[in-house]
């Protein structure tokens, strides 16, 4: 049944990754890679327990952090075409 | 099934790769590069190579896309076309590329029962089966990285530590020039200029590179949401940092993920406040700080009377001496690592925002 | 028996999840504009993340006997609930902000150009239930413009 879930994920995976490559705007292409770490996630815990070795989740809770943080990094330089400026930060409307 | 696996990760990656050289533009080519770190990641997990893994999920999809990222700021978003194509430009590509793949054909086959490690086991055997009594810790490569080649891991240190002060000090000093530093984000300065997506084929988005005055944009779900994560990845980072003799992970990893939390603090809530909680100068303490705890280590086995690097003096017992050796050099590095990361996060991204 | 029924319970979950995933990838794939694509994408990526993580966490207990695994595995589930929805609502925003126009089923743009798209992202969501009155919304972003203006 791992095998199974697997080969959907990878099917998933493939799915995706076409998405990412013809665009056609780079919001799709991010969406496509934001979606394709949230498989990836997924495909290593699968994995790991389709070998009977569930011990490699730390490298996918490492994903489920830091993969946020390049879709985050990615749409303010999308909105302001600088990472530094803090203009995500003052609230008034 | 394995090798099935392994062998469609290969693929994603090499179409990847394909994909990323026929892009024209350099944003979707970072992006991509993204997803070719996610699928090189889950590669890697697929080959066992676990600690390779985590550095590569630790830096491939975050912090090298920052730093992508802060370049592609310095500079134009699309590749220059080049009509007039150089011939000996591709004749060395060519001989270039030829010249490596002859030197693969020398290397032996994934698995293969022929190879070096497999006729001349000496080493890799001496080290699976005596690191447990003669370094400790169960994770075989964090003795091989932290004790066995400790000397190999001080000259990476080194090397991190060097490219923190190169960026330093050649991106660091070009804005301390007078006049340039006013500030774009003093209170009260409520527009900022923004840049309309220039690269749609559907034709939904305005004229190419038009600029564009908007006030600030809002992102309070960010806001919060970020404010919830980070203090799980700063402690994620300590726990990658001292669980590293035991499962995947060591000083490296940990440094990455630990100023990944001080990154995306950057990110939502700008340089300035950023600069406030972890000043420039403390992270150069910090670099420092990191590296002379590696190299005081070393000299300290020295003047007990050891090799360099050789942790067996450090305590009556040799293998508390290892113990205290890796904990003191891991430590070290992922100090280092950190402050250097954090140091060429705020030289990249400060482009206007200083 | 009890173990049996775990076991199904946690293939069944396990079936749903890929479910989900590939559906979710289809449309990705097949869905005409960003917004719906995001939209599929988006749904289907916490669900299906949900739906696996809870099948992997039932197997590492009574199957694995691996509770450390469990662990990680809950948390894993946890950080992908707060980030993954953040993600794709920080990215529909941006979107709209920079100008993306969303299309109907025809493909026709249901607002006038990037402008008008770009008004809607910085209104409050309030002012656009309500019949989505552009001039109001206008007149609003005016004032806070001049607002700005007048502080600086």
């Amino acid at each position: 049944m791992f095998v199974a879930a697997t080969i959907a994920l990878l099917i998933t995976m493939a799915l995706t990754l076409w998405r990412a490559l013809v665009g056609p705007t780079q919001f799709d292409r991010l969406l496509a890679v934001n979606s394709f770490g949230t498989k990836t996630v997924l495909l290593i815990a699968v994995y790991g327990f389709l070998t009977g070795r569930p011990d490699f989740l730390d490298i996918a809770l490492v994903y489920a952090l830091i993969n946020f943080l390049g879709t985050i990094a990615v749409l303010k330089f999308f909105e302001q075409d600088d990472l530094g400026s803090g203009q995500y930060q003052e609230d008034d409307y | 099934m394995e090798a099935t696996v392994a062998n469609v990760l290969l693929t994603f990656l090499a179409v990847t790769a394909v994909g990323i050289i026929m892009l024209r533009d350099l944003l979707a080519a970072v992006i991509l590069l993204g997803a070719y770190s996610l699928i090189a990641a889950g590669a890697f997990v697929v080959m066992d190579a676990v600690d390779v893994a985590f550095t590569e999920a630790a830096v491939g999809s975050g912090i090298s896309t920052i730093l992508f990222l802060g370049a592609l700021s310095f500079t134009r978003h699309d590749q220059k076309p080049r009509p007039n194509h150089s011939w000996m430009a591709l004749f060395l590509a060519v001989a270039a590329g030829g010249l490596l793949i002859y030197g693969t054909l020398d290397m032996p086959y994934y698995g293969s029962a022929t190879s070096a490690a497999q006729t001349n086991p000496g080493l890799a055997v001496r080290f699976l089966e005596e690191s447990g009594s003669e370094v400790g810790p169960p994770n075989i490569v964090t003795s091989v990285l932290a004790s066995y080649r400790g000397y190999d891991t001080l000259g990476e240190t080194m090397v991190v530590f060097a490219a923190g002060i190169a960026v330093l000090s050649i991106l660091g000093l070009k804005r301390r020039r007078p006049g340039e530093n006013a500030p774009l984000d003093a209170p009260g300065d409520k527009t900022t200029t923004l840049v309309v997506n220039s690269s749609a084929d559907d034709g939904s988005i305005a004229s190419p590179n038009e600029m564009k005055r908007y006030p600030r944009q809002r992102h309070r779900v960010l806001q919060v949401v970020t404010k919830l994560v980070i203090p799980f990845v700063l402690m994620f980072g300590l726990y990658v940092q001292f669980h590293g003799d035991y499962g995947p992970g060591g000083g490296f990893q940990a440094g990455v993920i630990f100023a990944s939390g001080f990154i995306l603090y950057g990110l939502i809530f700008g340089l300035q406040k950023t600069r406030a909680i972890m000043p420039p100068s403390a992270l150069r303490i910090l670099m420092c700080l990191g590296l002379l705890l590696y190299c005081g280590t070393g000299l300290l086995t020295m003047v007990l009377g050891g090799n360099l690097l050789d942790y067996n003096v450090l305590a009556h017992d040799a293998l508390h001496g290892q113990h205290w050796g890796i904990f003191t050099v891991e430590l070290g590095v992922g100090i280092t690592v950190t402050g250097v990361m954090i140091s060429l996060f705020y030289n990249f991204a400060s482009k206007r925002s200083l | 028996m009890i173990d049996l029924l775990i076991l199904l319970v946690s293939w069944a979950l396990m079936i749903v999840g890929c479910v989900f995933v590939v559906s979710g990838a289809v449309a990705l794939v097949r869905m005409p504009d960003l917004y719906t694509r995001l939209h599929g994408a988006s749904l289907t990526d916490t669900g299906g993340t949900l739906v696996i993580g809870l099948a992997l966490i039932i197997q590492a207990l009574f199957v694995f006997d691996n509770s450390m695994a469990a662990v990680k595995m809950g948390l894993i589930l946890l950080f992908t609930l707060f980030t993954s929805p953040t993600a794709s609502h920080a990215l529909a925003k941006t979107a709209l902000l920079c100008g993306q126009v969303p299309l109907d089923a025809k493909g026709n743009p249901l607002l006038d150009g990037p402008e008008q798209a770009s008004l809607l992202a910085r209104s409050r969501p309030a002012d656009y239930r309500h019949g989505q009155d552009k001039e109001r919304i206008a007149q609003q972003i005016q004032a806070l413009d001049n607002r700005g203006g007048d502080e600086s």
